[in-house]
This record gives structure tokens, C-alpha cells and sequence, in this order.
């Protein structure tokens, strides 16, 4: 409650997202408010199918028909997101904010090789020359604790686990204000998402971005979110702090889903 | 407190009412990639288990570990490269002809990870139950009717609602239970799941795995459950195995496992399990991950051998390097 005076890095209000089905209007997120303050972890649980994604492509307007945004306003860093034009839009996405995919093992191109995916996002975003690109993608690959010289391997080459770093390393390439995670572990063995998380944790604490972090495993969420929105059928129905909502959740919904998490009982 | 060697680690569980046994299995995979030599692969490396008729034992592990593996020879989908697998006291290998082997293939089902690509997209869940009926237990009209209606309820759906339903019309939830429904029908004893859970949201993973855990302890279905998550190993299972690069590095019963770890690696997954009460970045990121990585090169080690750390409960012994 320290950043009252701050304004908050992302300001979303009565966000609503309909898609246009031949059976008619679906409304799948249905008036959502939530901000996200600089340096946050949000963290955003649901079921299947309660929005959370949508809201996620949302934010970035990366949302394709049928979907559409009909009502609400979006504001991340003081600009309102949904009367950017085209060409701002995309210098905007990735530099501001970027987004780790839930299916992130699956988010490289198999037939370029690592650093040719960074160079795709840092020569598009900054001019800058292929040296200068693969100085930056060498810088950035050491910090999520690759030996660069992995640059020159295709995706095939590297595990699940380093596959997941090198989407979280091009996420970072441009120094996000925000990054949107959309079930970045959930792929992964436990030992695995433990490491890539504490580097994630690690790395915010050095560059100071936001997070949104979608997942349904609401004990991780626990662990590293600060704050917890627990979402139902297109509808926040509660936002905590995550020490509060863990030890007294209020709503109905989310002492239910606590309830049917199957956690460890260590004797 | 003991030391046992190598050659007899599967007399330790040895019992009479065992429905599967599995001896000294090792499986390796000759990799002939297009660009590179030639290799070996390792899959799985002197296994030795048992699991007796009405229990549940959870291979625990993370992937290429060679759990999915284990699933499989079990299943009779490849031979292993030596060591044996029996069930109810008859080698798999041996079984030649086919009223044998097609009544191996029904006492052994199998569920998948995915369950939407488990089922024919094109078919109803009538047609997904009526054909292994009709083909297994060779029922017809209003007998094969009260049977797919008598496993639907078994495993908590409505036939009425379901039966005329496609694949796409279920939930994931439903779908397993539609998969379970199947294993049923042809009156599976043992049924291996491979990460029956996995892509399922939290909220309905716990009634899928309490939907298992009745038709063990009603129904008296064995169950072999494979899977990278042990807090659904531990709701589940009666005998836990931890399993790392081929080789069961610590087993016995879930409580005394989680209790009191005693291999590395096994404390190493223990600690890495999602714990809301811990907050993350306390130790920095790269001392865990360096952590791991030692903890790992150290359980790749073959280490042949075998210590009891209290009754039915084992470890492999690990040599410390420094």
C-alpha cells in the first residue's frame, strides 16, 4: 500500500471481450478492473475457459475476430492502449510490454536457429546492426544462464527447460515494462519450473518489470505472485493480497479451489 | 538396516499376491539420428518392482527419466533388452497364443496424458464403449446396453446425458472418465496411467484422482500411475518410486518418502514442490538451479547400491564426489 502516490503501470477498467459466434454474442470477459503496479506479480487464476487468456491477448491487443474488445479502457505507462494506431502498436508490443506463451516450448521457429530469433525482434525494434544484435542476444543468453555459444543451435537441440529460458530471454530483449506470462511452467517437472522461476524472480528484483502470471496451480501462484486475482466465468471475483488469500480467501469460488488442490502433506 | 547388493534387489519385495512383477527390466534405444554418430540410450537400468492386486504404485519422475517408458514395456508395446516382466506369475514374453495374449491385453489398460486425442472425435461415447463390449466380452442387445450403462455410473457420469455426446461436447474431466469407463469395460485389473492428470484444470484433477483411488479401493483395480507430480502420487498411491535417468533412485511408501527423503535428488524434487506458505527468491536464482545440476550429475551416476532405510523403504547409496 506503499504505491498509492504511484500511478499504477497498467490500469485496466471494465474491460469487456465479446466473440462473435454464429450462435450468437459470447461474452467472455465480462467488465473486469484491475491494475498492476511497477515491479508487481499479478497473478491471475481460473479455470479453462473462465477468460484469463483472453484477457492476457487482450492487453496487448493481440485478440483476433471473432473476438472484440466492446467495452473498457486499457492503460499501460500513461498511454491508452486501444486508440494506438497500427504502426505505434507495433513498435509499442514487445518494447513495452512481451509475453511468454503458454505453449512456449512450442513458440520457437524449429528452423531458424536461436539467435536468429533474437535478431528478428531486436533488429525490428531498434535498428540496431546484426552485430550489435548478436552482442545483445550473447548478454542476454548469459543471463538466463545459457553459454552462448548455444546461439547457432536450433530449438531441437535444447531441452524443454532451456527452451523455456531462451523465450523468457527474447521476452526480456527489449526491457518489457510488463511481462505476460500465460502458464510459463506448466509443461515442465517441478525441478525445472522451481530453477526457471527463481531466475525469473531473480532477474525482475535487477530490471524492475511487472508481471502477469496466469496459471491454475494455485500453489506456485502462492509462492510468486504478490497480489492474486481469482478469476470465474469472465469475472474477477476476488483480488488479494496473496498472504491474505491463501490464509482467508472470501469468496465462495476461491476456498473451492483451494479446497480441491492436491498438495503435499509433508509428515 | 542393511546393505543388500545388486543381484538381488527384487527378492526384497517379493510377495505371493503380487499381480505384476518387474525384474531386473533395462530397455536401451539405439539412436540413429540423421546428423551425428550413432548412440546408445539408456532408458530404463535394472528395475526391479512389484505391485500387488489392489494397490496403486506411482512411478514418480521428470521427463526422459524413462518413466513413460516403463509404462510401455509393461504394456507389451516393445521388448525390453533384458530382465523380465510377469503378470500374475507368467513372463509377457512368453505368452504365444492368442487367448493368452488377448487376455493379457484386456487385464492391462492403459490412459493417456491427452485426453482429447485418447478418444475418436468422430464417434459418441456410446460407440468408445460398446466396441470393446462387443469385442472383449462379446455382448450383445439389451445385455451390452445395462453394461456401457453399468460403467458410466461406475465412473461417476450420467448415461443419459452421455452416451449420445461426441468427444468434443465433454470436459477434459469428463473425457478421463469416459477413458476410465473403457478400461473398465473390458475388465481391466491393472490400469498403467501415464499422466492421467496432467492436463487437467486443478479443480477437476482431484475428482478424476478420487474417482481412481474408489475403483482401487472398491473395485480392487491395480493401478500403475506415471507421473511427474508427487503430491498426486502421495493422494493415490500406496508405494511410491522415485525414478531419475532409468533407475529408481528411492522407493517405498509415500509417507515414509516424503517424511524422510533420503536420496539427493528426491530432496532436491521435494523442495522444488509448489509450497504457498514459501515465497520464492529467497535463495537467489542461480544457487538453486547450480544445486540441481549437481544433484543431477550426482543420481545420472549408476549406483548399484541398495540400502534400507527403514522397513520397505530403499535408497540407492550415491557417492559423493567431494
Amino acid at each position: 500500500m506503499t504505491s498509492i502516490v504511484q500511478k499504477p503501470l497498467v490500469e485496466v477498467k471494465g474491460l469487456k471481450v465479446d466473440f462473435l459466434t454464429a450462435k450468437g454474442l459470447f461474452t467472455a470477459v465480462k467488465g473486469v478492473d484491475f491494475s498492476i503496479d511497477r515491479g508487481e506479480v499479478l497473478g491471475l487464476a481460473g479455470e479453462s475457459g473462465s477468460g484469463k487468456s483472453t484477457i492476457a491477448l487482450a492487453l496487448m491487443r493481440l485478440h483476433r475476430p471473432p473476438a472484440i474488445i466492446s467495452e473498457g479502457s486499457i492503460s499501460v505507462d500513461g498511454e491508452d492502449v486501444l486508440a494506438m494506431s497500427e504502426h505505434r502498436l507495433r513498435q509499442w508490443r514487445w518494447a513495452s510490454v512481451s509475453m511468454v506463451f503458454q505453449s512456449a516450448m512450442n513458440s520457437l521457429n524449429p528452423v531458424l536457429t536461436i539467435f536468429e530469433q533474437f535478431r528478428d525482434v531486436i533488429v525490428q525494434h531498434t535498428g540496431k546492426t546484426r552485430r550489435q544484435a548478436r552482442e545483445r542476444a550473447e548478454e542476454l543468453l548469459t543471463m538466463i544462464g545459457i553459454a552462448p555459444s548455444r546461439l547457432d543451435d536450433y530449438p531441437h537441440q535444447l531441452s524443454g527447460g532451456m527452451r523455456q529460458r531462451v523465450v523468457l530471454a527474447i521476452a526480456l530483449a527489449l526491457d518489457p515494462k510488463l511481462i505476460i506470462m500465460d502458464e510459463p511452467t506448466t509443461a515442465l517437472d517441478v525441478v525445472v519450473q522451481r530453477e526457471i522461476l527463481e531466475e525469473i524472480v531473480a532477474l525482475k528484483h535487477k530490471f524492475g518489470f511487472a508481471i502477469l502470471f496466469i496459471t491454475h496451480d494455485l500453489a506456485l501462484m502462492g509462492q510468486f505472485a504478490d497480489r492474486i486475482a481469482i478469476m470465474l466465468e469472465g469475472r474477477l471475483v476476488e483480488v488479494a493480497p496473496s498472504t491474505d488469500l491463501i490464509a482467508n480467501p472470501q469468496h465462495d469460488y476461491s476456498r473451492r479451489l483451494w479446497a480441491s488442490m492436491p498438495l503435499l502433506t509433508r509428515g | 538396516m542393511g546393505i543388500h547388493a545388486t543381484a538381488d534387489p527384487g527378492l526384497i519385495m517379493t510377495q505371493s499376491s503380487e499381480l505384476l512383477r518387474i525384474e531386473g527390466a533395462s530397455k536401451s534405444f539405439q539412436l540413429k539420428p540423421m546428423f551425428g554418430a550413432a548412440h546408445e540410450l539408456v532408458a530404463l537400468n535394472n528395475i526391479s518392482i512389484g505391485i500387488e492386486a489392489g494397490k496403486a504404485l506411482a512411478v514418480v519422475g521428470e521427463s526422459g527419466s524413462g518413466k513413460s517408458t516403463l509404462g510401455r514395456a509393461v504394456t507389451r508395446l516393445f521388448h525390453l533388452t533384458s530382465g523380465r516382466i510377469s503378470f500374475k506369475g507368467k513372463d509377457i514374453a512368453t505368452l504365444r497364443t492368442r487367448p493368452d495374449k488377448l487376455d493379457y491385453l484386456r487385464s492391462v489398460q492403459m490412459v493417456f496424458q491427452d485426453p482429447f486425442s485418447a478418444l475418436n472425435p468422430a464417434h459418441t461415447i456410446r460407440h468408445h464403449l460398446e466396441r470393446p463390449l462387443m469385442l472383449h466380452a462379446r455382448l450383445r442387445g439389451p445385455a451390452l446396453n445395462t453394461a456401457i450403462h453399468e460403467v458410466l455410473t461406475d465412473v461417476e457420469l450420467d448415461p443419459e446425458v452421455t452416451l449420445h455426446k461426441y468427444p468434443h461436447e465433454l470436459s477434459g474431466g469428463q473425457r478421463q472418465r469416459v477413458n476410465l469407463a473403457r478400461a473398465l469395460a473390458v475388465g481391466a485389473e491393472l490400469i498403467i496411467a501415464d499422466e492421467p492428470t496432467s492436463m487437467l484444470d486443478v479443480s477437476i484433477r482431484s475428482s478424476v484422482l478420487g474417482l481412481m483411488r474408489r475403483m482401487k479401493e472398491t473395485r480392487a483395480i491395480t493401478f500403475l500411475y506415471i507421473t511427474h507430480d508427487i503430491a498426486t502420487a502421495q493422494f493415490i498411491a500406496d508405494d511410491i518410486a522415485i525414478m531419475y535417468a532409468g533407475q529408481f533412485v528411492e522407493w517405498g511408501k509415500p509417507e515414509r518418502i516424503i517424511a524422510n527423503p533420503q536420496h539427493p535428488y528426491t530432496q532436491l524434487l521435494l523442495s522444488a514442490v509448489p509450497d504457498p506458505a514459501v515465497k520464492l527468491g529467497g535463495g537467489g536464482g542461480k544457487s538453486f538451479a547450480s544445486h540441481a545440476e549437481t544433484v543431477r550429475a550426482l543420481a545420472r551416476k549408476p549406483a548399484p547400491q541398495i540400502m534400507e532405510v527403514a522397513p520397505g523403504h530403499f535408497v540407492r547409496k550415491v557417492e559423493f564426489a567431494d
